[in-house]
């Protein structure tokens, strides 16, 4: 990973785009990296966009907010269109392109297409899209691995629905594992 | 407690005030501060503590006095119209000389303004807020970790001075999650000989009280609370230093702006400009030495602030406007950018600090 | 010789600041009476008021801390809940209970708070000399209705003993007078009753003491007892209005 990876997650309300945020954080924080993670909040939060900044870093990080993205992760088309032009050059793109059927007109960034809502419906883990397409930034951006991944889940995860852990994983690894 | 653990800034704030001893919370639910209230429902009656979720701002810092007055550690939390409404209880303590930690996360106004991040309650909170000559200890956390170490810091403060420590902090401190150590280590415990816990028909009665009817006495009351004022500025004013050992030009930012500002400065500093912050920790006491020796070194100040310039006030009065200072700000709940920064740092190191 | 009268314990040797035949010295003398024989003098903390009785922490011998306009259900909810052993009264005039202090009043009520409340209703405010209050009865002159209280204007008295009887958390509201003797013996036994189900649990106890301001009504002490039973009493019946231990017994 080179020193410092701004992600930002973006989609509507309920579709666990905070919940996707915070496992990274929790990964990176496993990691001995320094994390941050800010969400959008208020009433627009309410079945409305939801996004997360989300910074992991070897060094402390000043701002947690992430206007230039080097990781942009869009779970809706309101999203790519509202934050495909903020992605820094070189940065990349990931599309739910089950919901986005829009390509990313820019030429100067990498974008993964993956049908993380179909691939959820699929397999029946239907609110698991977010950590489908958050397999695929596992193994797409330099630094990240699916080490950790049970430990950090175990995190986020709570107590109350640890039977979801499993599944979790699951769909982390559909993630990863998926080619288009 | 020292492993570290991901955790919003208001819910590091509720964690660290029950570590600190504060086992009575009485709120109100107000955006973007919320998680403080609903950290303090989950775990007081797990400790045997309070959580009071009042009818009003106004019922909950009278309850706080309540509690304040009988001698335990209290606290409650609101975000900027909710602290408008303290404010007449914050004249209380302050008049009645009582301990308590007062929370600000702060959003845009006036009025009902936003919900969004703000800093536009510096003069509230510095300069007063309610009625009356009086001061508060502010204290402005800029990380997760400051939430916690700060709130448990102010709650020493309230009692050593007898006084209402303020966190004033932002919506984006309030929501962001970074790692946190809630390792708050020896909490210190200081006597209360004046505090309600009834008289057992052993000691004459204590009262707690804020009116003198006499003017004298009242003058000479005003009188020794600005003697104990003195004392603070003289022995807690806190502060950060960044880069300001050969720094030219000089950012000053507390809270989420110094964040921001830290980016600015290490692009700045990448391309050769001697810049460095000041980043006041205590609002007040306002760190004014240190500026005022940073005046003798540096060329111009930069202020950045999410209001319309509050804190630029202190910090010419600091300096004794021997340097001119910048505003580089954004308000209403909008965050300036590191660019937005950066492009005045640039801006006035060209200048060569000309007005 | 036998002592058959004096001071009670739980006051202070201070001289009452009170305007000659205000029945504050009254109510004062019948809360520290039952202090004593409770015998909860050390462990009472009491709550005082903005209002003629702002002072009151200096005639009562318990700690006493001094609240905002208003807000003493408040801070007397703070206190409570910071130490449920101690003892905790307001001690709160009409203005301050039933105009600004109405949300702490019925919230209070509505959370059971264990606290006893004094509620002393003279339909005026008397410590800004004469001011008109939320239970000036209508065509009541003062300084703020100099034609009378006009109803088509500034609206109704607000009758607090009525409106907790409402509110389910209240577990006791009564109110009594002390314009004469056999008065006064009902209100002493209703502020035993609001202390002694503070010290059973039994939750917020309040007793509306109608009283009188001889000064700011312009009346002698005297015929501002005849006016309490001529003009007061009628808007303001004396009674029982809430019990609900009593209710309960009665089931």
């Amino acid at each position: 990973m080179s020193k410092t990876c701004r992600l930002l997650f973006a989609g509507f309300g309920g579709q666990g785009i905070l919940f996707a945020g915070k496992f990274l954080a929790y990964k990176g924080l496993i990691e001995d990296k320094q994390v941050s993670w800010l969400p959008s909040y208020g009433p627009e939060m309410r079945g409305g966009t939801a996004n997360c900044s989300v910074i992991i870093s070897d060094e402390p990080i000043g701002s947690p907010i992430v206007d230039a993205p080097d990781v942009l992760i869009a779970m809706n088309l309101p999203s790519l269109e509202k934050y495909e032009n903020a992605v820094v050059s070189g940065g990349k793109i990931f599309v739910d392109s089950t919901l986005i059927d829009k390509k990313v007109e820019r030429t100067d960034v990498d974008v993964y297409y993956i049908p993380a809502t179909q691939m959820a419906y699929d397999n029946n883990i239907k609110t698991l899209a977010n950590m489908i397409i958050t397999g695929k930034v596992l193994k797409e951006v330099d630094g990240f691995s699916l080490d950790n991944v049970e430990a950090a889940l175990k995190k986020v995860v709570s107590a109350r629905k640890i039977e979801l852990l499993g599944v979790n994983e699951t769909a982390l690894k559909s993630g990863y594992d998926y080619a288009e | 407690m020292s492993e570290k653990v991901l955790m919003k800034g208001n819910e590091a704030i509720a964690e660290a005030a029950i570590q600190a001893g504060c086992h009575h919370y009485f709120g109100y639910p107000i955006t973007p501060q919320t998680e403080v209230a609903a950290y303090m429902a989950k775990r007081m009656p797990k400790i045997g503590g309070t959580f009071l979720q009042a009818e009003s701002e106004v019922s909950a810092i009278n309850m706080v006095i309540g509690v304040a007055s009988t001698g335990k550690r209290v606290m409650t939390s609101s975000s900027s119209p909710g602290v408008s409404l303290k404010a007449e209880g914050i004249s209380y303590l302050a008049g009645c000389d009582l301990p308590a930690v007062v929370v600000n996360v702060q959003r845009g106004g006036p009025g009902l303004g936003g919900i969004q991040p703000s800093q536009s309650d510096y003069f509230q909170s510095t300069k007063g807020g309610g009625h009356g000559d009086y001061r508060n200890i502010v204290l402005a956390p800029a990380s997760v970790q400051e939430m916690a170490s700060l709130t448990v810091k102010a709650f020493d403060l309230a009692d050593k001075y007898s006084m209402v420590s303020m966190i004033l902090a932002d919506g984006t401190m309030g929501q962001m999650m970074e790692p946190v150590s809630l390792d708050v280590g020896e909490v210190k415990t200081y006597e209360k000989p004046w505090a309600l816990t009834g008289t057992k028909c052993e000691r004459e009665h204590n009262i707690v009280n804020s009116l003198y009817l006499k003017p004298e006495e009242l003058e000479v009351k005003n009188f020794e609370r600005y003697e104990k004022y003195k004392s603070i500025e003289e022995n807690e004013v806190m502060y950060e230093e960044y880069l300001m050992d050969d720094a030219e030009v000089c950012v000053v930012a507390f809270g989420i702006t110094s964040r921001v500002a830290k980016n600015a400065i290490n692009e700045a500093r990448a391309n050769g400009v001697k810049v460095g912050m000041i980043r006041p920790i205590t609002l007040w006491p306002f760190p004014k030495k240190v500026l005022a020796d940073a005046a003798d070194k540096c060329k111009a100040f930069i202020c950045v602030e999410m209001n319309m310039g509050q804190m630029i006030e202190d910090v010419e009065l600091a300096i004794r406007c021997k340097k001119p200072v910048y505003l580089c700000n954004r308000v209403g709940g909008m965050i300036p950018s590191p660019e937005e920064v950066l492009a005045k740092i640039n801006e006035v190191n060209e200048n060569g600090g000309a007005f | 010789m036998s002592v058959v009268f004096e001071k009670p314990k739980s006051l202070t040797d201070a001289v009452l600041h009170y305007c000659p035949g205000c029945t504050h010295g009254i109510i004062h003398r019948l809360v520290a009476e039952v202090i004593d024989e409770l015998g909860i003098e050390g462990e009472t903390i009491g709550v005082a008021p903005v209002g003629c009785a702002v002072m009151a922490y200096n005639y009562f011998t318990c700690d006493f801390v001094q609240a905002a306009h208003g807000r003493a259900p408040a801070v007397a909810t703070g206190v409570k809940r910071s130490d449920p052993s101690k003892i905790v009264f307001t001690y709160q005039g009409d203005g301050d209970l039933a105009a600004i202090g109405t949300a702490e009043t019925v919230h209070s009520a509505a959370r059971r708070e264990n606290i006893t409340v004094i509620f002393v209703n003279n339909a005026i405010y008397g410590m800004t000399g004469g001011q008109m209050a939320p239970t000036t009865l209508p065509g009541q002159v003062t300084q703020t209705s100099p034609y009378g209280r006009d109803v088509e204007t500034v609206g109704y008295p607000v009758k607090v003993c009525e409106l907790l009887s409402n509110v389910d958390g209240a577990a006791y509201v009564e109110r009594v007078a002390v314009n004469n003797v056999k008065n006064i013996k009902n209100a002493k036994k209703a502020i035993k009753k609001a202390f002694q189900n503070q010290i059973e649990g039994k939750g917020f106890s309040l007793v509306e003491v109608v009283s009188t301001c001889p000064t700011n009504w312009g009346m002698t002490p005297e015929k501002a007892l005849e006016w309490v039973d001529e003009k007061m009493l009628p808007y303001y019946p004396l009674g029982v209005y809430k019990d609900i231990y009593a209710e309960e017994e009665a089931k």
